[in-house]
């Protein structure tokens, strides 16, 4: 991936053609680069048509094509019954989802970022998540619910909390966050056909990002499992774990690094909970050093919970450092584009974080 | 258990020589029908109400008697297992309130679904669970119906969705099945309960709305005994006419504590819902004789005399036994028959409730999910993993 991008920057290809001539590539010539807004929206149209009792609810999901445009399309092809447009009743509609799910159907629910569904957090937990451990696996409750989570550009305080702490607490949900264009197809249709609750959280700012996707992605039955991380990037030196937006942060600043002789090893979660704890443990037996990277606030945010279960596990006797955790910083989000910027991890974090690490 | 086999299970009736034999005397010396008078109900935004008169078979009343004299000789019992430390943690009982659940099953069908909130041992038992798996999950033993897991507040049976905790909640979840109905074409209904403590909470206007919007066919029904836990309904409601809360959704006020009341008013909601009118709100007015749970005595904001008041005029299963009598229905015999059976019923149950083992400690991890490969659980120290299994 690294090679092909300085490749192309060479060349002053932009970079659909420079995919297009086959010197590039060695992978087959019929990778596309789709978005992860379009990504989703074909998750969702494939399920939609894969089965009925799949359908979608939330403000703005039908005539306006959602509010992130996310769900563009949809309404036209499927109609009212399929792609409801909901009142501004969060814990309305979410607590309807669940029970339109406890009585057979598949909804999807779209909250419009996460900060509305602490208005309905109360359905999410209390009737989504616990209902099968409480009637003791007679009542199963197969719904997402997802949207834009954390930081956007602008929206200040209340409109740019990440979630991924407060859901990835609970037993009874799965929670995902996926970065790329194929983790954000492969795991919604995995979300779509697990017969559990699950919460989606996606990133707005990751919306417009274009990705590669492989051949094997643009098939209707491709998808990813929930609770498998994924090596984006080899390395020896350090393992940097993050999730989400945070993923491009991870890769640009490994590349920064690569320059300086240290090579980063750069795990993509991919799911909250379950946590796979094992891929981080191997990553960390070779590497040797540790660095998580979130937008989360840091008090017992995702980064905290990592670090416990290392030091619970093998490879606390492989580190030679104690880990590091890069996060948000721990106040509401401020709107000043300057006070915003600072309030995030940015690649320079991860850099600095990295060296200071590995005391270079 | 379905109705019909709550009949068949009728217990010996007299007999020459102690044999099995059905009652003694003939049906031909009872009414097998009659036709009583019910109050009328209050409407709102309906040109017209239920039916002012009801019909009653003799099967019907008896199983309506059987049914209350169940819920409410199962509850005595919950009453007396929790004095004695069996049962722990929440208890809210339904004596007082048994026209209700009887007569709102006695108009839908089992393909109808049905949701309430924590008071729900009554409609447990009418949505199908025995005695037995009721009182066992209340002494949370594994042969509870949530095999302990549950307790009070937690017991589920198809088309039944609990027993909810949360105040509220159960009533967008009721909307929800009623959207899953609809969908499916399926032309059946939810009855969505909740009380007027409940009818407060924002989130069923924004059910009232979003089903009126769709028109949803769910019957919300407010079980309204006058008192929020220790408030009452003047304290707490600047409305309290709640059949009336739902605005643009039509609503009737309906005697709680007549079964047959119920009954007709259930059927008119179920026609109503089934006709594609969308929603529709019923007020049941009835009173529940124990405090709030069972950590309330129920008498520092209501008075000795009232509750005693309610009982000896207001009794729902009295007042269907002397209906009955006085029109020849039935004998004091046979209702004195039924009310042992009954009574050995609960004691067989609640003999199983206490003698049943707890639910094995290598279950403490299941059914986290549904349809998905074993996963390990963090105990309560690194050292401990538990598996759980769906």
């Amino acid at each position: 991936m690294a090679s092909s991008l300085r490749c192309f920057l060479r060349t002053g290809k932009n970079a659909v053609s420079a995919l297009q001539r086959r010197e590039f590539h060695r992978t087959l010539p019929v990778a596309v680069q789709v978005t992860v807004r379009d990504a989703l929206n074909q998750a969702m149209d494939e399920e939609l048509e894969r089965d009925e009792r799949v359908f979608l609810l939330g403000e703005e999901v039908a005539q306006y094509d959602g509010a992130y445009k996310v769900s563009r399309g949809l309404w036209k092809k499927y109609g009212d019954k399929r792609i409801i447009d909901t009142p501004i009743t969060e814990m309305g509609f979410a607590g309807i989802a669940v029970g339109a799910a406890m009585a057979g159907l598949r909804p999807i629910c779209e909250f419009m970022t996460f900060n509305f569904s602490m208005q309905a957090i109360d359905q999410v937990i209390n009737s989504a998540a616990k209902t099968y451990y409480m009637s003791a696996g007679q009542q199963s409750v197969p719904i997402v619910f997802r949207g834009p989570n954390g930081a956007s550009a602008g929206v200040a305080a209340q409109h740019s909390q990440c979630f991924a702490a407060w859901y990835g607490h609970c037993p009874g949900l799965k929670v995902v966050s996926p970065w790329s264009a194929e983790d954000a197809k492969g795991l919604l249709k995995s979300a779509i056909r697990d017969d559990n609750p699950v919460v989606f959280l996606e990133n707005e700012l990751m919306y417009g990002v274009p990705f590669e996707m492989s051949e094997e992605s643009q098939s209707k039955d491709f998808t990813i499992p929930i609770g498998k991380a994924k090596v984006e990037r080899q390395g020896n030196h350090i393992t940097l774990v993050t999730h989400s937006r945070y993923v491009s942060h991870c890769l640009d600043a490994a590349a920064v690094l690569a320059k300086e002789g240290i090579e980063c090893e750069v795990i993509n979660l991919r799911t909250i909970r379950p946590l796979d704890v094992e891929s981080i443990e191997t990553s960390v037996m070779k590497t040797n050093h540790l660095v998580t990277v979130e937008g989360g606030w840091p008090q017992y945010g995702v980064g905290a919970e990592i670090c416990a279960r290392i030091m619970e596990g093998p490879a606390f006797n492989y580190l030679d450092a104690p880990v590091t955790r890069v996060t948000g910083v721990d106040i509401p989000m401020p709107y000043a584009k300057i006070l915003e910027d600072n309030s995030v991890p940015q690649i320079k974090d991860v850099i600095f974080s990295v060296k200071k690490t590995l005391n270079v | 258990m379905t109705y019909s086999s709550f009949f068949q299970n009728q217990p010996v009736v007299g007999g020459v020589n102690g044999a099995r034999v059905v009652v003694s005397r003939s049906f031909a010396d009872f009414t097998p029908q009659a036709s009583f008078d019910i109050k009328k109900c209050d409407v709102h935004r309906l040109e017209e109400g239920p039916p002012l008169k009801a019909e009653l078979t003799r099967e019907q009343g008896l199983q309506y008697y059987r049914i209350m004299q169940t819920v409410r000789r199962m509850e005595l019992k919950a009453d007396q297992l929790y004095k004695q430390k069996i049962i722990r943690g929440f208890c809210h009982l339904y004596d007082g309130q048994e026209a209700c659940a009887a007569g709102i099953e006695a108009a839908i069908n089992p393909s109808d679904h049905l949701i309430t909130a924590y008071r729900a041992h009554g409609y447990t038992y009418t949505r199908g669970v025995s005695v037995k798996e009721i009182l066992a999950e209340l002494t949370g033993r594994k042969g509870g119906v949530a095999k302990g897991k549950g307790g009070s507040m937690h017991m589920y049976a198809p088309r039944f969705y609990g027993g909810n905790g949360i105040v509220g909640a159960q009533v967008p979840l009721g909307a929800g099945i009623a959207l899953a109905c609809q969908y499916q074409g399926n032309d059946q209904v939810c009855v969505t309960l909740y009380g007027d403590g409940a009818a407060n909470q924002g989130q069923l206007f924004e059910s009232f709305n979003m089903a009126a919007l769709w028109k949803l066919p769910c019957i919300f029904i407010c079980e309204n005994n006058q008192y929020g836990m220790g408030t009452s309904m003047e304290r707490a409601s600047a409305s309290t006419d709640y059949y009336k809360r739902g605005d643009f959704v039509p609503g009737i006020r309906v005697d709680g504590m007549d079964v047959l009341c119920v009954r007709e008013a259930t059927k008119f909601a179920a026609d109503h819902c089934r006709s594609g009118k969308g929603p529709i709100i019923m007020e049941l007015q009835t009173y529940r004789y124990h405090g709030h749970s069972m950590s309330d005595p129920g008498v520092s904001y209501r008075t000795r005399e009232e509750i005693q008041e309610v009982r000896s005029k207001s009794d729902p299963i009295s007042m269907l036994k002397e209906r009955m009598l006085s029109n020849n229905m039935a004998s004091i015999e046979e209702f004195k028959e039924i009310d042992v059976a009954i009574r050995k019923e609960v004691e067989d149950a609640a003999q199983f409730a206490t003698s049943d083992p707890e639910p094995p400690l290598e279950e403490l991890c299941n059914h986290i999910f549904h349809n998905n490969p074993p996963l390990e659980v963090r105990g309560t120290n690194p050292w401990v993993t538990l598996k759980s299994v769906s």
